[in-house]
C-alpha cells in the first residue's frame, strides 16, 4: 500500500485535560504558587541540614553491623508488644460490637446513631501516638497506656467497618424472623449476627495485625513495647542496636501480615 | 505476497495447534479463514505478526522471513502488518485521534509520541482515512464513548495508518450486531481494492465470508482442508470443516438451512 | 446442621437429634476459643501492668478532661500557623512521593520491569518502605538532619513510597492486555507501549491512590512533631510538657477539624476523579 494524501493543512492538538481555559491555567498557576509558597514558608534549618551527610555517614557506620548482643531486651520488648496487641484487640473488639450496632443507621435510633458516630469519629481522628501521650499522662508510663491507646484505635477501625457491614445487611432476613415473632434480641441473634459474622472475624484478625504494627510505635511516647526499646536505643546513640530492632520489627510485621492475609483469604 | 510453509505451533507438550500448515496469499486478494472454534485460525493469524511465537516453519512476507526476527527488526516487520481485533483493542481513555495515531508508533520518534506532536502528513492521512470510514468528527472524543461499529472503524484506521503490506483481521465482526458487521465487512472489501491491499480475515460467519471474499480457506484441527472460491464451498465441504459441530455454531450458513427446515415443518 | 442419627422406623420422628455443628467442627471451635483464652490469660498474667494505676485511670482521665475545659484560645495564631505548616508538610511530601513512586511501581510490576534484578530491587524498596512506620522514619531523619520540617517531609515521603508504589504496581499488573497486544502488533517499542498503553490505563488509580495517601499523610503529619519533625505535634508536645491542658484541648479540637476537613476534601476529589 502506498498512497500520498493531499495535505489539507488541518492540524490536530490533544484536547486539554481540563476544557475550561480559565480553570486550567488557574489551577496550574495556583499549584505552582502553592508549592513555591509552601517550600519557602516552611522553616527549613539549612545550616543544620548541611550537617546531614556526615551525620548520616556516622549513623550508618554506627549501625552496621546490627548488634543483637542485648537480645534479651529485644525479646522482652517484642513480647510486651505482642501482649499489648492481644489484650487491646480483644478489648477493642468487645467495645466495638455495641458501638457498631449503635452506629448503624438501619438499626439504631437517631440519638444513639449520633453518639455512636461521634465516638467513631473521635477515635479515628487521632493518630494512636497522640492518644498514647494522653494515656501516658493519665495512667503513667508502661504497657497499660499502650493497651488503652490501641483499644481506642481498634474501636475507630473495627466499629466503623462493622457498622458499614450492618448497614448493608439483607433486611429480608430480619423481617422473616420478626414475622415469626422474634423479639429484638432474637432477631439480632438469628438475622443480623449470622450476616455480619464473617466480616467480624476477618476484621478481628486484620486488627490484631494492625495493632501489632501500631504497638511498635506507641512505645515511642512511652506506652510500652518494642517502641520504647527502640527510642531508648536511639537516645543512647546505640545505632547498631536500633538497626537490629528495626530489622526485627520489619520481620515480625512481614510474618504477621502473611499469617493474617492467609487466614483472611481462607475465611472469605 | 505472503507465503507460509510447514508452519507448526505447539503450546508446551500439548498436541500441536497448527500442523505443517502451508498457505500462499498473493497480492490484492481478500481471503477469509473459516473453521470451528479451536481449529487454530486465531493462532495462525497471530503467528504471522509473531504475537504468538511459531514452533517451526517459515513465514515470508514480500521476501522477508518473519520467523527469525528479534527486537528492532521484529518491530520494523510488525509495522508492515496491520491487524484488526475482535475486541477492537483500543486504548479506552485516549482520544480517537491518539488511537489512530498509535498505528504510527512504529515510525514515530519517541518525543513526538510523548508530546503528541504528530507530523502534518500523519494528521492529513488520519483525517483522510477517518473521513473515508466516517469517523472524522469523533477525532477528539474518547475511544470509550463510541459505539461498537465506530470503535471497529477506529481499529481499522489504526491498522491502515501503518501503511501495511498486508492486513490481518481476527474475527473483526464477532462483537458487532449483524447490520454493523456487514458494514465493516463491506468496508474491508472496499478498502482492500482501493488500497491494493491483501487482507486475511478470520471469520465465524460463513455467509459473510461467501459474500465479501473471493477466496475461502477452511481449517480443522490445525490443518487447511479446504481452499477455494465461495461457490466451491458446498455442503460436503461444510460438513468436513464443521463435522461434529452443532448446527447453531456453524456460523450462519448451516443455521439458515436449519431455520428453513423448522419453518417448513 | 447435621442429623446425628438417621431415622430407622416409622416412630423415629420423635427421636431425631439435631445440633448446629458436627463433632469435628465443635472441637475446632473449642480449640480456637481455648487458644484465644490462653493467649489472653498469658498476656494479662505476665504483662507489666501496675493494677492500681488501672483502677485509678477513670479518675485520672476525668481529671485530665476537667482540666482541659474550657479550651483556651490563647496562642490560637500559633496553632493556626502550625496547622497550616502541618498541611504543607503533608501536601509537599505527597507531591514528591507521587512522582518518585512512579518509577518504583514500574520496576516492581511484573509486566513492566526490565529484568529480574530490577523486579527484586523494586519489591525490596516497597517492602522496606512499608514496614517502617512514619514515626520510625522520622526518628531516623531527625537524627540525620536535625529536628525540623525536612525530617518530617522525608519521613512521609519514605513511608508513602511503599504505599503508592505497591498499589500502583498492582494496578499496572492488572491492566487490560488487549490494547497492549494491539500496540505490539503495530511495532511499538516498550517505551511507547508504556506511554500509550499502560499509563492511560492506570491514570484513574494513580489519582485515586494519591488523594487517598494525602488524606493519610495529613493524619500522620500531626504526630511528626512529637519526635521533633515539625508540624502541630511540636506545640502539642510543648503544651503537654508545660501542663497547659486548656491549650492541649484547643490543639486536639483543631486536629479533629483538620482531619475531618481533609477526609471530606479527599472523598470529594476521589469522586471527581473516578
Amino acid at each position: 500500500m502506498s498512497s500520498t494524501v493531499q495535505s489539507t493543512g488541518r492540524t490536530w492538538k490533544k484536547p486539554p485535560f481540563i476544557a475550561n481555559p480559565v480553570l486550567r491555567w488557574g489551577l496550574l498557576i495556583a499549584t505552582v504558587a502553592y508549592v513555591w509558597w509552601a517550600m519557602t514558608s516552611l522553616p527549613f534549618d539549612w545550616d543544620r541540614i548541611q550537617d546531614g551527610v556526615p551525620r548520616a555517614i556516622r549513623i550508618f557506620k554506627g549501625a552496621f553491623p546490627p548488634s543483637f548482643i542485648r537480645g534479651e531486651l529485644l525479646f522482652d520488648g517484642f513480647m510486651e508488644s505482642i501482649k499489648i496487641a492481644i489484650v487491646s484487640t480483644l478489648l477493642g473488639l468487645a467495645l466495638s460490637v455495641p458501638i457498631a450496632f449503635a452506629s448503624a443507621s438501619n438499626i439504631a435510633p437517631k440519638w444513639l446513631y449520633t453518639i455512636g458516630r461521634g465516638v467513631i469519629i473521635v477515635a479515628r481522628s487521632f493518630h494512636p501516638v497522640i492518644v498514647a501521650i494522653l494515656f501516658v499522662k493519665a495512667v503513667g508510663f508502661g504497657p497499660l497506656a499502650g493497651i488503652l491507646t490501641l483499644t481506642v484505635y481498634s474501636i475507630g477501625f473495627v466499629a466503623k467497618m462493622l457498622a458499614e457491614r450492618i448497614e448493608e445487611i439483607d433486611w429480608g432476613q430480619v423481617e422473616a424472623i420478626r414475622a415469626a415473632g422474634g423479639a429484638t434480641f432474637v432477631t439480632l441473634l438469628y438475622a443480623v449476627i449470622p450476616q455480619i459474622m464473617p466480616r467480624q472475624i476477618g476484621l478481628s484478625i486484620y486488627q490484631l495485625d494492625s495493632n501489632l504494627r501500631a504497638s511498635a510505635i506507641v512505645g515511642i511516647v512511652g506506652a510500652g513495647g518494642i517502641g520504647s526499646t527502640l527510642l531508648n536505643a536511639f537516645g543512647r546513640y546505640d545505632y547498631d542496636f536500633a538497626l537490629a530492632i528495626t530489622l526485627c520489627i520489619i520481620g515480625v510485621i512481614l510474618v504477621s501480615e502473611a499469617i493474617s492475609g492467609r487466614i483472611r483469604r481462607n475465611l472469605w | 505476497m505472503l507465503r507460509i510453509k510447514e508452519l507448526v505451533k505447539r503450546y508446551g507438550d500439548e498436541k500441536a495447534v497448527l500442523k505443517n500448515l502451508n498457505l500462499e496469499v498473493p497480492g490484492e486478494s481478500v481471503v477469509s479463514i473459516i473453521g470451528a472454534s479451536g481449529a487454530g485460525k486465531s493462532t495462525l493469524l497471530r503467528c504471522i505478526n509473531r504475537l504468538v511465537e511459531p514452533s517451526s516453519g517459515s513465514i515470508e512476507l514480500n521476501g522477508t522471513e518473519l520467523t527469525k526476527l528479534e527486537g528492532k527488526a521484529l518491530r520494523l516487520a510488525r509495522r508492515r502488518i496491520g491487524m484488526v481485533f475482535q475486541g477492537f483493542n483500543l486504548i479506552d481513555r485516549l482520544t480517537v485521534m491518539e488511537n489512530v495515531q498509535s498505528g504510527r508508533l512504529g515510525y514515530l520518534p519517541a518525543w513526538r509520541a510523548v508530546t503528541r506532536k504528530y507530523p502534518q502528513e500523519d494528521i492529513d492521512r488520519a483525517f483522510h482515512l477517518m473521513e473515508r470510514v466516517g469517523i472524522a468528527h469523533y477525532a477528539d472524543k474518547r475511544a470509550d464513548e463510541l459505539s461498537g461499529g465506530e470503535r471497529q472503524r477506529v481499529g481499522v484506521v489504526r491498522a491502515l495508518m501503518q501503511e501495511p503490506e498486508i492486513l490481518l483481521a481476527d474475527e473483526p465482526t464477532a462483537s458487532l450486531d449483524p447490520k454493523t458487521s456487514r458494514q465493516i465487512m463491506e468496508l474491508l472489501r472496499a478498502l482492500a481494492s482501493e488500497l491494493h491491499l491483501p487482507v486475511l480475515i478470520n471469520i465465524h460467519n460463513v455467509n459473510e465470508a461467501k459474500e465479501y471474499t473471493q477466496r475461502i480457506v477452511g481449517m480443522r484441527f490445525g490443518r487447511i482442508i479446504f481452499d477455494g472460491e465461495p461457490t466451491d464451498l458446498n455442503n460436503d465441504a461444510m460438513d468436513e470443516i464443521y463435522a461434529g459441530v452443532p448446527a447453531e455454531e456453524r456460523g450462519g450458513a448451516e443455521s439458515n438451512t436449519h431455520l428453513r427446515e423448522v419453518a417448513a415443518r | 446442621m447435621v442429623a446425628t442419627t438417621q431415622p430407622t422406623g416409622p416412630d423415629a420422628i420423635a427421636h431425631r437429634e439435631w445440633s448446629r455443628y458436627t463433632t469435628k467442627e465443635r472441637w475446632r471451635r473449642y480449640g480456637v476459643m481455648a487458644l484465644v483464652a490462653l493467649a489472653v490469660v498469658w498476656s494479662l498474667s505476665t504483662i507489666n501492668i501496675i493494677w492500681p494505676w488501672l483502677w485509678d485511670a477513670p479518675e485520672q482521665m476525668g481529671d485530665l478532661f476537667a482540666r482541659m475545659f474550657p479550651p483556651s484560645l490563647d496562642g490560637w495564631k500559633d496553632i493556626a500557623w502550625t496547622l497550616l505548616e502541618t498541611v504543607n508538610i503533608a501536601t509537599i511530601a505527597t507531591f514528591f512521593a507521587v512522582f518518585l513512586s512512579l518509577p518504583i511501581a514500574l520496576i516492581a510490576a511484573q509486566n513492566t520491569t526490565p529484568n529480574r534484578f530490577t523486579l527484586w530491587l523494586g519489591r525490596f524498596i516497597l517492602v522496606s518502605s512499608r514496614s517502617v512506620n512514619t514515626i520510625i522514619w522520622a526518628l531516623l531523619f531527625v537524627a540525620v538532619f536535625g529536628p525540623g520540617v525536612l525530617a518530617g517531609i522525608l519521613a512521609i515521603i519514605f513511608r508513602s513510597l511503599g504505599f503508592l508504589g505497591k498499589l500502583l504496581g498492582e494496578a499496572i499488573e492488572e491492566i487490560d492486555r488487549a490494547p497492549i497486544e494491539a500496540l505490539e502488533s503495530v511495532g511499538a517499542s516498550r517505551f511507547k507501549i508504556l506511554i500509550y498503553g499502560i499509563i492511560p490505563q492506570v491514570m484513574p488509580t494513580f489519582f485515586a491512590v494519591s488523594i487517598l495517601r494525602w488524606d493519610i499523610n495529613l493524619r500522620e503529619s500531626t504526630v511528626l512533631g512529637l519526635v521533633g519533625a515539625g508540624g502541630i505535634g511540636i506545640i502539642l508536645q510543648g503544651a503537654i510538657d508545660t501542663f497547659a491542658w486548656q491549650t492541649v484541648a484547643t490543639i486536639l479540637l483543631a486536629i479533629i477539624g483538620l482531619v475531618i476537613i481533609g477526609e471530606a476534601i479527599s472523598a470529594y476529589l476521589r469522586k471527581k476523579v473516578i
